[in-house]
């Protein structure tokens, strides 16, 4: 039983862990409990270990291939910006319609209303929503991850402030806040929405850091580097963040695809991106009367939502695998 | 423990009043109230300008406007509430009344429901890891937690609402369409339960059969349209909850607790004949609240006076055999109701709103009104959250089944019930009790949107409307519901971790 055990990568578990003990990737892989397989003599650095076990996780490979691809054609088809891309048509001209606008090889996506084409407005569309998700999952990273190793690392007053903050952040429904703070931005484009999502989305990823850090705060490697005189924040950032990378890359991970949901949630409400700018929300929202007489129009920009936060999602499933394989045994 | 509680309380309400001064710094801040009146034509603009700014007191400090908006929201601890008015002058505490109505109604049951079917499943799943059932299940999930909200609710308007009321005009099952609802019950069925080819094979060929017939029986009887459940079908139906209840908690060899549980179910069915002219004479909320109350008293006294030496588990499983009674005896009593409601409504579940306007018919008509139009934003939001309960519940049970008591508890011969239910299942619900209050607020977030699809006026067009008109007073509102749920959910929680772990009791 232990060989498949261990080869098979495929016991996804999505779960973002709470609390101190749940995550511990270099402790564990120390311990021994993530050995390289049996059989092989070779051995391996954590680094390459985490990386084999993610090779191995065939969802998270998949989705990688597929998000990989949206991207690309998503940046490259209509161009960014002065760059022109490859794709003939542009999203600003009216074509003269095909029949009633339904997809065809020459409109893939189809047309719209107004004989624009679809596919060339919904790659602009993918284009907007994935730099506000990216954007923002870099920014709430570093901001959840900063708070969170404050607070963890230096306790008492520091720690209480901090943490209350995270409370008044949590307390108010993420949308209520994201909402009016992407209206008020929303005359600054998307870098601004970007922004202030950002400023409200680190909240669950600085408790998972402070867990994390309070922990390893008190481990002798982080004793000894206070014996020999380092700073504080030296230590933070060469000693304890260092060892909390597998919970901040999973979470920053999954705070991507819940950051993609969000902006086109609140777009299609109205408080998100503005035009001339558009996403994917807007689009849906635009054309949903459109649903019984036009479907495609409606389709595809859900189903390029769907599938960029699925794959965002099973990607980082992998990573958690790979940082935490704890999970993937079957029980005895 | 007393200590407890009140700590959390307060730190909660100090959590609340910085929580609401910053939402309303941001709300005031978020725009222009006076934007459309500046761009209107109005010949008396000046004056409507004027007037607006009286009302909302612009000229004010923000910190003048927040202390008279805090006291006014003090003044409820005293009796007399005062929430503000809109930009139109209506009084905010009225309409907060009927949206929050609406809207907790909505939350409440997405969350119970999610609760219930995502720990189920998480439990389900941890059992059967890696079987074709855990990987569908574990792919549904990740798919429903992918899902943008507003665009399933789109989706699930045209292909649930429109098309089962078209179906529902005939209601009559396609004879292909009885052949694959039975295949597809029964080839989840003997994945859940598993074992053997041939046990297997058992399974799906009865699970197969059984709702064939079912289904057949339905389509010669017109079920979907005149359906009928009868005393014998609560009698049935109760006394099969009951029985499983207690195998579920105590095993059916504990018969103290099966004659319990049996007793409870035939008390229930008796006081149905006892109050059945007074429910269908002069029925309403209070009434069904009181019997609710009185039939959990019962329950509880059957459970204490038959228990013996297992008291607190008999007290436990009446309960629950009591609840499902009751929500039986309600079904039933709406069932009956369901024909007569079609022929005010033949298109029961119309895709806008949280009732009917104008809908004219009695108490159980009304009810079902409501029942339909909550049923499509139920869904939807309970799809999300059974997601997440069911990753979560998952991932908690695989790490309790793998902990040593387990493989004690295993060795020492108890049965597989008393090893996942007693063992291993009490202790990862510790984690997962503060996964279900974290998730209450993504909860209300989901409901904003899927009450601005499906056309409620509840909390989100409160808040949606408000903040289109940079008026603070309806978000505040807005603010102080979904916030004070949060802030009782998390106590709630607490409390529950206190109660399923000892260790955190002070």
């Amino acid at each position: 039983m232990s060989d498949i055990r261990n080869s098979n990568p495929d016991g996804e578990d999505y779960e973002p862990q709470i609390g101190p003990a749940s995550t511990d990737a270099v402790g564990l892989a120390a311990g021994g409990s993530a050995a390289p397989l049996p059989g092989e003599d070779k051995s391996y650095s954590q680094g390459q270990l985490v990386a084999r076990r993610f090779f191995r996780h065939r969802g998270a490979i998949t989705s990688m291939i597929v998000l990989g691809v949206i991207i690309v054609v998503a940046f490259t088809s209509i161009g960014i910006g002065p760059i022109p891309g490859w794709w003939p048509k542009d999203y600003t001209l009216q074509y003269d319609k095909i029949g009633d606008g339904a997809p065809t090889w020459e409109y893939p996506f189809g047309q719209d209303t107004g004989g624009k084409d679809y596919f060339s407005l919904v790659m602009r569309g993918t284009q907007f929503s994935l730099i506000i998700a990216f954007a923002v999952g870099i920014i709430s990273t570093v901001v959840g991850t900063l708070i969170g190793a404050l607070a963890g690392f230096y306790r008492g007053w520091i720690e209480a402030i901090l943490m209350r903050i995270t409370d008044v952040f949590i307390i108010i429904p993420l949308l209520a806040v994201a909402a009016v703070l992407g209206r008020m931005a929303g005359d600054s484009g998307i870098w601004g929405l970007a922004l202030v999502l950002g400023l409200v989305t680190w909240t669950s990823l600085a408790r998972l850091v402070r867990g994390e850090v309070l922990s390893l705060r008190e481990r002798d490697f982080v004793l000894a580097a206070q014996a020999v005189g380092t700073g504080a924040w030296r230590i933070i950032t060469k000693h304890v963040l260092p060892s909390a990378v597998g919970v901040i890359i999973v979470s920053a991970t999954l705070s991507i695809s819940s950051a993609i949901l969000l902006e086109t949630s609140l777009s299609y409400l109205g408080f998100g991106v503005q035009p001339p700018d558009t996403s994917l929300g807007t689009l849906i929202s635009e054309y949903q009367a459109a649903f019984t007489t036009r479907p495609w129009l409606f389709w595809w920009p859900g189903i390029m939502i769907l599938t960029i936060a699925l794959c965002v999602n099973f990607i980082g499933d992998g990573l958690r695998d790979a940082f935490d394989p704890r999970q993937n045994r079957t029980k005895d | 423990m007393l200590k407890f509680i009140l700590r959390r309380i307060g730190v909660s309400a100090l959590v609340l009043l910085g929580a609401s001064f910053l939402m309303y710094m941001l709300v005031i801040n978020s725009g222009d109230p006076l934007k459309d009146l500046r761009e209107s034509n109005a010949q008396n603009r000046e004056q409507l300008m004027a007037q607006r700014a009286e009302l909302l007191r612009l000229d004010d400090s923000p910190l003048e406007r927040y202390w008279d908006w805090l006291s006014g929201v003090l003044g409820c601890f005293t009796g007399n509430c005062d929430l503000g008015v809109t930009i139109n002058g209506v009084q905010v505490l009225g309409l907060t009344q009927q949206a929050a109505a609406s809207s907790l109604r909505l939350i409440t049951l997405a969350t119970l429901l999610a609760i219930v079917v995502g720990v189920a499943l998480g439990i389900l799943t941890a059992i059967r890891q890696y079987s074709g059932f855990d990987y569908t299940i574990t792919f549904s999930a990740f798919l429903f937690f992918s899902l943008p909200v507003f665009w399933a609710a789109t989706l699930l308007k045209e292909y649930a609402a429109i098309q089962y009321n078209n179906w529902i005009a005939v209601g009559q099952y396609a004879p292909w369409t009885i052949v694959i609802a039975a295949a597809v019950v029964g080839f989840v069925l003997q994945a859940v339960l598993g074992g053997s080819t041939r046990r297997r094979l058992v399974t799906a060929g009865s699970a197969f059969a059984f709702v064939a017939v079912v289904m057949f029986v339905f389509n010669a009887l017109n079920w979907w349209r005149e359906p009928t459940f009868g005393l014998a079908g609560v009698l049935v139906v109760s006394g099969a909850a009951g029985v499983l209840v207690t195998a579920l908690v105590t095993g059916l060899r504990n018969r103290r607790v099966l004659y319990a549980a049996l007793t409870t179910t035939v008390v229930g069915v008796v006081a149905y004949l006892a109050f059945a002219p007074l429910l269908v004479n002069q029925p309403s909320w209070l009434l069904l609240a009181g019997l609710f109350v009185l039939t959990l008293l019962v329950s509880a006294g059957i459970g204490a006076a038959w228990g013996g030496f297992s008291r607190r588990q008999a007290v436990l499983v009446t309960l629950v055999t009591g609840v499902i009674t009751s929500l039986l005896v309600v079904g039933d009593i709406l069932i009956a109701n369901w024909a007569s409601f079609l022929g005010l409504k033949s298109r029961p579940i119309s895709t806008i709103g949280s009732q009917t306007p104008n809908f004219t018919g009695d108490f159980w008509e009304r009810v079902l009104d409501m029942g339909t139009q909550i049923i499509l934003p139920t869904v939807l939001l309970t799809l999300v959250s059974v997601a997440t309960h069911s990753r979560y519940t998952r991932s908690s049970m695989l790490e309790t089944l793998n902990q040593d008591y387990v493989r004690t508890a295993r060795s020492k011969g108890l049965s597989e019930r008393e090893v996942i239910v007693k063992h291993a299942f009490r202790n990862a619900l510790i984690p997962i009790t503060t996964i279900v209050a974290f998730d209450f607020a993504a909860l209300i977030g989901g409901a904003v949107i899927t009450e601005q699809v499906f056309g409620w006026k509840g909390m989100g067009a409160l808040f949606q409307d408000g903040l289109n008109a940079v008026d603070p007073a309806p978000v505040m509102a807005f603010f102080l519901v979904t916030g004070v749920a949060a802030v009782l959910m998390n106590l709630v929680a607490d409390l529950a971790y206190a109660a399923l772990d000892p260790r955190i009791r002070r």
